[in-house]
């Protein structure tokens, strides 16, 4: 039986990162169309525990020992480990398949150079059918939708984070140690990991998003955006005009040169929903503005536009929500 | 130092015309072209460290369609060096690993201290091509740049990459690929002078005979991927207008919330 490969990525503490567990949920999905084994791959110094979690979502888990993995860049060292396994495989996987975020694509253009495998990146499904893996991207920014396949018969796919839920499998997967190859590529040492104040979880991931662009008018507006996006649960977001005029980071920025997030919820303060913004956003399920503006370009795309005041709007809104029962 | 810059032409994604061909390819009479936002953000990055550094030189290294020099010329404007063109009619439809490959090729004869590049591109956000380049090159990836601190003197280049809580401190040896974001500062309008200055700098044309690599093994008809069919996505449904007060409006979002299971 032909094998799926997923390709568990570490959280900074070698526990899985939530994208994997979503693409192992996906992978499990397309196995079962499919008729295709699934197969988690955990590679790391200490892989054990990110390995048992990995079995959680699917029935087999390769673990490789990489001690190198402690103080060194993950993607190379693992792309140089699953070329290796590639390359013993007797018959190799249809697809591999890892997140679309930072060590899922810098693994995944290493591992393709390595290996000559093509490449479909930031899949916003992904399906078996009579010809093979279906592959769906949203290029130019989701103004397209597009099903691509491998013309080799098989390849790599990197997944957007919220393609699918995370769901656990009826039963915990079967871990096995493996032996790990001799690394062809140059390892990146991680003299520090820093961690910043008030940095949050990805937003890639997030379900729930409150972005706040120019009307919020300055660092301290951005109170108002963190209050709703912690009674929501959710994470704040940006423009790029608030993150130019450094009242948020950097890595909140919603667009083009920002980050692309696909949440259940976007709710938009503040922001008019210029092009450079809408191609980070639009495929976000529900849409919700609030701008001085009727005419704002957001007007177009949102589900529900309150025309007013962000301030006195967001204020009656925290209200309204932390007023709910339970 | 000399600074090698990945340049890519795409169409401007402010345009909104992109759309594929018949052949499941970029239409290029769609949209303007314009450099991918990243690759200025890489560029910007390399010409302050050229600035900062003595005899420096930028060379910028564009795979592109014969018509790509009008974008390399805007990139020239903005003060890089000299360009090279990799171009060839072969290499059309390529997928990201003939891209990789080609790259690598017109990269492998040039000696430079830094190679950068934007972290992916506006077109098909792949992201992939850096870290391929890397491998292909045997070279240290720093990838999700926020910051780069080369030290000439130890041959050695530092990088703050970009995580969900913070930053990673990164080192590793020069040469070295490094994945360029908008964090490393926004990219210089070109001068006038520096729009002059372009017409008349160095823009060579490397075909895949110059980086001996055979036509039949690249380009669309051994592409790995293809596009099978492209449709444009469902419109979103007709948007609710609200006016009235700030209660009114409230409301009206937590019925949305309540009534979509959100809240």
């Amino acid at each position: 039986m032909g094998e799926l490969w997923v390709i568990g990525e570490p959280t900074p503490d070698g526990g899985l990162a939530r994208i994997s567990a979503e693409v192992a949920t996906l992978a499990r999905e397309v196995g079962a169309q499919g008729s295709r084994q699934v197969v988690g791959i955990a590679i790391g110094a200490a892989p054990d525990a990110m390995a048992g979690e990995l079995g959680r979502y699917v029935p087999a888990v390769r673990a490789i020992t990489e001690p190198r993995a402690a103080e060194h860049a993950w993607s190379a060292i693992a792309a140089a480990q699953v070329a290796g396994l590639l390359g013993a495989a007797g018959e190799p996987p249809d697809l591999v398949l890892v997140g679309a975020g930072p060590d899922g694509r810098d693994m995944a253009g290493a591992l393709s150079a390595l290996t000559g495998l093509g490449v479909l990146t930031s899949a916003t499904a992904v399906a078996w059918t009579d010809a093979g893996p279906a592959v769906e991207m949203a290029p130019f920014g989701g103004k397209l939708l597009t099903t691509s396949g491998f013309t080799v018969g098989r390849g790599i796919v990197t997944v957007r984070p919220n393609v699918v839920t995370a769901v656990p499998a009826d039963t915990a997967g079967s871990v096995r140690a493996d032996d790990g190859a001799a690394s062809s590529l140059p390892a990146v040492r991680v003299l520090d990991r820093v961690s910043e104040a008030g940095a949050a979880a990805p937003i890639e991931e997030a379900k729930i998003i409150v972005a706040g662009g120019r009307g919020v008018g300055g660092p301290d507006g951005f109170g108002l955006v963190q209050q709703l996006a912690d009674e929501l649960d959710g994470v704040v977001g940006a423009t790029r005009a608030a993150v130019d005029s450094g009242w948020i980071a950097y890595s909140q920025q919603i667009g083009q040169t920002g980050k692309i997030v696909k949440p259940e919820l976007y709710l938009a303060l503040g922001i008019s929903g210029a092009i450079q913004h809408k191609v980070g956003m639009q495929t976000a399920g529900t849409i919700v503005a609030v701008n001085r503006d009727p005419d704002a370009p957001i007007a177009e795309f949102a589900d529900l536009l309150v025309v007013g005041d962000l301030f006195e709007v967001g204020a009656a809104l925290l209200e309204r929500l932390r007023a709910r029962p339970g | 130092m000399h600074i090698v810059v990945l340049v890519k032409p795409v169409p401007d994604p402010a345009s909104g015309g992109e759309r594929l061909g018949a052949d499941g390819r970029l239409d290029r009479t769609s949209a303007p072209a314009v450099v991918n936002g990243n690759c200025e953000y890489a560029l910007e990055a390399a010409l302050k460290l050229a600035a900062a550094s003595e005899e420096s030189e930028v060379t910028l290294v564009s795979m592109a369609p014969a018509s790509a020099p009008e974008t390399l010329r805007k990139a020239l404007a903005m003060g890089a060096t000299r360009g090279i063109h990799v171009t060839d009619s072969a290499l059309a439809g390529s997928c990201a690993v003939s891209t990789a490959r080609v790259l690598a090729a017109a990269l492998r004869p040039l000696t430079f201290d830094l190679l950068l590049a934007g972290v992916d591109t506006s077109d098909g956000l792949g992201g992939t091509v850096p870290a391929g380049v890397a491998a292909h090159l045997g070279l240290p990836l720093l990838s999700y740049a926020a910051r780069i601190e080369p030290d000439e003197g130890a041959r050695t280049v530092r990088v703050r990459r970009i995580s969900p809580t913070g930053y990673d401190l990164l080192e590793a040896p020069m040469p070295a690929v490094i994945s360029c974001t908008q964090a490393l500062g926004e990219p210089r309008y070109p001068s006038l002078k520096g729009i002059m200055a372009a017409r008349s700098k160095e823009i060579t044309t490397r075909s895949l005979a110059d980086l001996k690599i055979d036509p039949s093994t690249v380009g669309g008809a051994v592409a790995t991927t293809a596009v099978l069919d492209a449709r444009t996505p469902p419109p979103r449904g007709a948007t609710e207008i609200v006016r009235g007060d700030a209660e009114e409006g409230a409301a009206r979002i937590v019925d949305l919330l309540a009534q979509r299971r959100i809240i």
